[in-house]
């Protein structure tokens, strides 16, 4: 299935193609939007099929890069991609939560849909080249141009406040980046090459690995996002789209994490060991910290963006754990992470759509309208708290156990989080779905439609799917996990 | 059938009825939704007995059938599995017996909410928690079945949604359990760190080498094994509510009475103690660890029951009560003596079951009304019920004769666990302080059971026209928090909104009945049929090898060895307590109203449960509060945003006022300088890649 990769990339743009085709095609003034919708939601689908095809064909024995491309582009350039058992779930986690985030945004974007949806093709290209691209340059150029379709989503269709969302967003991005650029440069000067596989292979000397892996994480940091730079995100989802909300939190969240594991960890193992009791430290401040600030939040979004900078906590903790329980463990909870945290700002969204508000004091006693959205809300609430049988356990245990391992204090803190995160997620549910039905307002509020009970079906099965059977993502990941923490190991004397 | 299936169909029958129920429990109503959970929970009982027969008393060997890998990552080997010894299948037929009785008992209890289905989704789902829990192989299923019966008792504590007070209760309950559950994920840590292993049946031989290792933490050298149980022992603490993690239980009274005799009382409870007993071949090798858990098993053992003395809600006194008799399974563990603990928990889950639902029979005949200062003089309008709970207060104060050696349940496996704490108090001053408040205890007990049966079921009846007159005149608890939770109560779901206090008290239907008179059968015989297996001579048959003993514990066998007194002192003690009760109670009728109308400070600290809801809210929550308002609007918005992007946007803002349109300015500003960025990369790049 040579060329599978490109085919999955670029798919996603044979839908900005037809709907600028369409566009380009319809008599003036003629209402294309439902036929946009429809070009959009078919072009995500059928590249969540190829994304499902190719896991299929996918070796699961195998530790090393499926798949590979490469071809010289020109002047020694190259373009390369290929997959691991790291990076092949997120290109499948992308792919599925596409067509989750088109079938969302049906009703509620009725404002430049054709360009809306176009920013949303491209962002998934984007996005699942990060995931693919095995050549540092190309990667670059994929994790840095992801960031602009985001930018617009939320300037354009954003809150109220997008204005100073999308400039805190750019402020904090733009430093990471200009640090990590450096970075690649130098890597690539060095070592003589852009490739990835090679770079990993490649051994920087310790005290240059010390400001590489410094640069790198300016950048990742920010995008994880780490405390104390994590300040942009709840500003960010508050304005987002409850769409876009569900992208960032589902995916680029996701690109720091995959960052430490491709970069940070296989080329910089020394720095990384080095530099590991900063991360935990401020993995532990982030767990509390913003748990106990979740907790205070009086809109609900924020409550959830919060509650995402905690979990994102445990990733970082477990990756730099290096060890097999915490890279699983780590790889797991974002996954996880990434359908649960989107479920929960779908069912933000919900509400949202219904009332136009997401002030939990406005609301109180829905379950008695809303019995089915309920239950949803509670499986996801429930999911977020971590509950043993929902996907949220499995990450939050193997990243504590691996942290315990390597250092107790930090994993001794990062537990309070078991303890915290029932605080917030239960008031929270308790303040929006218990209760009287006191507020007028909601007198007349309707359960979920069919559309969004579309939506909540998939990721209902995937929440409890990999919660009842996270083995079937370990049989995936394990071979490529354990190379790369043997080469840890060995890179580091342990 | 093979044991195998056997177990396999008993295991998931509830979850199917919970399924159904709680799916479509709407399309096929509310009679459907009953009797399919309620004949699912009949068949998991009845195989539940084939289960206990085969293994613990007939021939069938031990066995664990293997379902699904779970959570596979290097060492970190877990996978559903059902286990079956004679420590779980012991659990197997409490959980499935209870929860079956219960099942039954809600038809009429509940005949009036109109979220049936709901609500038998939710029993079912915890009974399906609960045999996970009971038949894991390894500390991940130990800990989802731990965690989902959690989330059963959290939603049915919280069933009724719209009382404020449910609500509040069902969030306590699960906070205060996280907590507990902090300790017990931190031990399954330091378990994986000692053994490289989360299965029991890899860790349990390791034990007896590994005993000797040590932990370094904060300067010292600890043993891990004791570090370990320490931890472990901790979620037992949030899940058996003992004393510190105990302020939960008190309030899931606001659950349904039903709930409360399941999960709160004769099952999920108790899931602290069987863990214990499960980890015996652990804890037997560290003595520090049972030392802390024979101090804090007595102390709520004397604290609840102390607690118990005051309190005028009949759920809140059961509840006591039911935490003070975990307090003595715990300390019976710590002693050494698990299998007299198992049977405590057997013997309890009965009686305590019996005493709930028989209150919640008194709770439904009196129309929703919970306090007993507004009860009395019961007996005659509720006599079924007033037999079973005389029967199952006989029960719970150990009434039984040494001599002879016949009594109620509880005589039998009280006594036991008393005059063991006296064997091991030889030598052990823990155990030694846990004798004598295990024997100052049960006169407490006794005392509180009999108030709870004199108040209700005896002296001049306090409810009606008349009573109720009287009631309004006195007015001494108008502003009883206690009381205005009752009312809630009632209004909160308005099954009897529209009864007024003119009803009469009438004994419960048919379906509420059957199960109280098999549970009291129970009560009266499940410690005379089975002494024998669990603490007597043939209880190493019995328990083969699930229960571990160090070489060196003799405590059952020296416990046999009891002296006179030590074996006469219990009955003597409950007397005492019998007798000041009926006393207070029945001779002397109102002298108790007058003793708590003059609120002395002893009343007060004890009314008001040693002020541990006080001391955490002022610490804990409001702690939590602070911090958080302190984090979120001192850390985030003043320090971290006041430093970063907003100063910054206070001066670039300040440099291009009047420009406009910042927010597409902003996204074609970074737009261009990620060109710029990638160009000078590619420039970079070509000029490499060229030499």
């Amino acid at each position: 299935m040579t060329g599978i990769l490109s085919l999955i990339t670029y798919s996603p743009l044979i839908g900005v193609v037809a709907i600028l085709a369409v566009r380009g095609l319809a008599r003036p003034g003629a209402n294309t939007d439902g036929a946009v919708r429809w070009i959009a939601l078919a072009t995500t689908v059928a590249t969540f099929a190829l994304s499902v095809l190719m896991l299929s064909g996918f070796d699961q024995g195998a530790s090393g890069f499926q798949f590979m491309e490469d071809f010289a582009a020109f002047s020694g350039l190259h373009y390369r991609m290929g997959v691991d058992g790291i990076s092949v779930l997120f290109v499948v986690l992308t792919a599925f939560l596409m067509p989750l985030c088109i079938a969302a945004s049906w009703k509620t974007i009725d404002n430049r849909v054709g360009e809306y949806m176009i920013a949303f093709l491209v962002l998934e290209v984007l996005v699942i080249g990060v995931f693919t691209a095995l050549d540092l340059i190309l990667f670059y150029v994929f994790f840095e141009f992801s960031l602009v379709p985001m930018f617009l989503i939320i300037g354009i269709w954003g809150g109220q406040r997008r204005i100073y969302a999308a400039f805190k967003f750019f402020l904090y991005t733009l430093l990471g980046s200009v640090l990590m650029l450096a970075a690649v440069l130098g890597m690539i000067g060095i070592a003589g090459t852009s490739s990835i596989p090679e770079l990993m292979a490649y051994k920087f000397d310790p005290t240059l690995q010390t400001w590489l892996w410094l640069a790198f994480f300016a950048s990742f940091a920010v995008k994880m996002p780490m405390w104390p730079v994590h300040t942009w995100l709840p500003d960010a989802h508050v304005e987002a789209p409850t769409a876009g909300s569900v992208i960032l939190a589902g995916i680029l969240l996701k690109l720091g994490g995959y960052g430490f594991m491709r970069f940070s960890l296989p080329m910089f193992p020394q720095a990384s060991e080095l530099w590991a009791p900063l991360v935990f430290g401020l993995s532990a401040i982030a767990i509390i910290y913003t748990s106990l600030v979740a907790f205070r939040q009086t809109d609900i979004k924020k409550l959830i963006a919060y509650s995402s900078v905690a979990h994102m906590g445990f990733v970082t903790m477990g990756i730099f754990s290096g060890n097999v329980q915490g890279e699983q463990g780590a790889l797991f909870q974002m996954i996880s992470h990434g359908v649960i945290s989107g479920a929960l700002f779908l069912c933000v969204g919900v509400v949202y759509d219904r009332m136009h508000t997401r002030e939990i004091a406005f609301y109180g006693g829905l379950t008695q309208r809303m019995p089915w959205y309920a239950a949803v809300f509670l499986l996801f609430t429930m999911g977020n708290v971590g509950l043993p049988g929902t996907s949220g356990f499995v990450g939050e245990i193997l990243t504590l156990t691996g942290t315990y391992q390597v250092s107790t204090w930090t994993a001794l803190l990062a537990t309070t989080g078991v303890i915290l995160s029932a605080v917030y997620a239960l008031s929270l549910y308790r303040r929006v779905m218990f209760g009287e039905l006191n507020n007028p307002a909601l007198a007349q509020i309707n359960d979920l439609e069919w559309r969004e009970v579309a939506i909540f079906a998939p990721l209902i099965v995937s929440t409890l799917y990999l919660g009842v059977y996270p083995a079937s993502i370990f049989n995936i990941t394990d071979a490529s996990v354990q190379a790369l923490v043997s080469a840890y190991r060995a890179a580091i004397g342990g | 059938m093979t044991p195998q299936l056997i177990a396999t169909v008993l295991l998931f029958a509830p979850l199917l009825g919970a399924a159904i129920a709680g799916l479509s429990g709407r399309r096929i109503g509310n009679i459907a939704s009953q009797s399919i959970t309620t004949g699912l929970l009949f068949l998991a009982c009845a195989l539940s007995w084939t289960t206990f027969l085969g293994v613990a008393l007939g021939d069938v060997p031990d066995f664990t059938v293997k379902l699904l890998p779970f959570i596979n990552v290097g060492d970190f080997q877990s996978a559903w599995s059902i286990r079956i010894d004679t420590l779980s299948s012991v659990m197997l037929i409490v959980v499935t017996t209870v929860s079956a009785l219960v099942h039954l008992y809600s038809w009429g209890y509940m005949a009036e909410d109109d979220s049936r289905p709901r609500f038998f989704a939710y029993l079912s789902l915890f009974t399906f928690a609960m045999l996970m829990l009971v038949t894991a192989a390894d500390f991940m299923q130990l800990f989802f079945g731990w965690e989902g019966v959690g989330l059963a008792s959290y939603l049915l504590i919280g069933f009724w949604y719209k009382k404020p007070t449910a609500s509040a209760a069902a969030i306590k309950a699960f906070v205060v359990n996280r907590v507990g559950d902090f300790g017990f994920a931190l031990g399954i840590m330091t378990c994986f760190w000692m053994f490289k292993s989360i299965e029991f049946a890899e860790i349990f031989p390791q034990i007896a080498a590994r005993a000797g290792t040590t932990w370094s933490f904060v300067g010292r050298d600890w043993s891990a094994i004791d570090l370990a149980c320490v931890l472990l022992f901790i979620g037992a603490m949030g899940k058996s509510a003992q004393f510190f993690l105990h302020t939960w239980l008190p309030d899931a009274m606001e659950g349904p009475t039903p709930v409360s005799a399941l999960i709160h009382a004769a099952t999920m409870v108790t899931a602290g103690v069987y863990m214990v007993c499960l980890l015996s071949p652990m804890f037997e090798y560290a003595p520090m660890a049972r030392t802390i858990v024979t101090v804090i098993g007595a102390v709520t053992a004397l604290f609840a029951a102390t607690v118990g003395l005051a309190q005028n809600d009949i759920k809140r006194v059961i509840a006591y009560s039911t935490c003070s008799q975990l307090g003595y399974m715990f300390f019976a563990a710590g002693v050494g003596a698990y299998q007299a603990a198992m049977f405590h928990l057997f013997t309890h889950a009965f009686f305590k079951a019996l005493l709930f639902l028989g209150a919640g029979s008194v709770i439904h005949g009196m129309h929703h009304e919970q306090d007993m200062r507004k009860m009395g003089g019961l007996w005659r309008l509720l006599p079924v019920t007033y037999a079973v709970m005389l029967i199952g207060t006989l029960a719970i104060t150990g009434f039984g004769i040494p001599g002879v050696d016949l009594g109620f349940a509880g005589f039998y496996s009280k006594d036991t666990i008393i005059e063991a704490s006296w064997a091991a108090g030889r030598e052990n001053p823990a155990a030694q302080f846990a004798f004598v408040v295990s024997l100052f205890a049960a006169g407490l007990t006794a005392y509180y059971s009999w108030r709870l049966a004199f108040m209700t079921f005896h002296g001049k009846a306090k409810w009606g026209e008349a009573a109720a007159h009287a009631d309004h005149a006195h007015d001494d608890h108008a502003h009883d928090p206690d009381h205005a939770r009752g009312d809630a109560a009632v209004h909160g779901h308005d099954d009897h909104g529209h009864h007024g206090h003119d009803l009469k008290p009438h004994e419960s239907p048919l379906p509420m009945l059957v199960p109280l008179i098999l549970l009291s059968v129970g009560a009266l015989a499940a410690g005379w049929a089975f002494v024998e297996y669990f603490v007597g001579h043939h209880q190493g048959e019995f328990w083969h090898g699930s229960i571990f003993n160090a070489a060196t514990n003799h405590i059952l066998h020296e416990a046999h060895d009891a002296p006179a007194w030590v074996v006469w002192a219990p009955l003597a003690v409950s007397a005492t307590g019998l007798f000041i009760a009926w006393y207070v109670y029945v001779l002397n009728e109102g002298m108790g109203a007058r003793l708590a109308a003059r609120k002395g400070p002893l009343w007060r600290f004890l009314y008001n449960k040693w002020f541990f809801d006080e001391l955490y809210e002022a610490t804990f929550v409001r702690g939590a509060r602070l911090l958080g308002d302190l984090f979120w609007k001192g850390g985030d918005q003043k320090i971290i945003d006041g430093l970063g992007p907003d100063g910054v946007s206070a001066v670039s803002l300040a440099v291009g006022q009047g420009t406009g349109r910042l927010q597409t300015g902003y996204v074609y500003h970074y737009a261009f300088v990620m060109l710029l960025g990638i160009a000078g990369l590619l420039t970079f790049a070509l000029f490499q890649f060229r030499g």
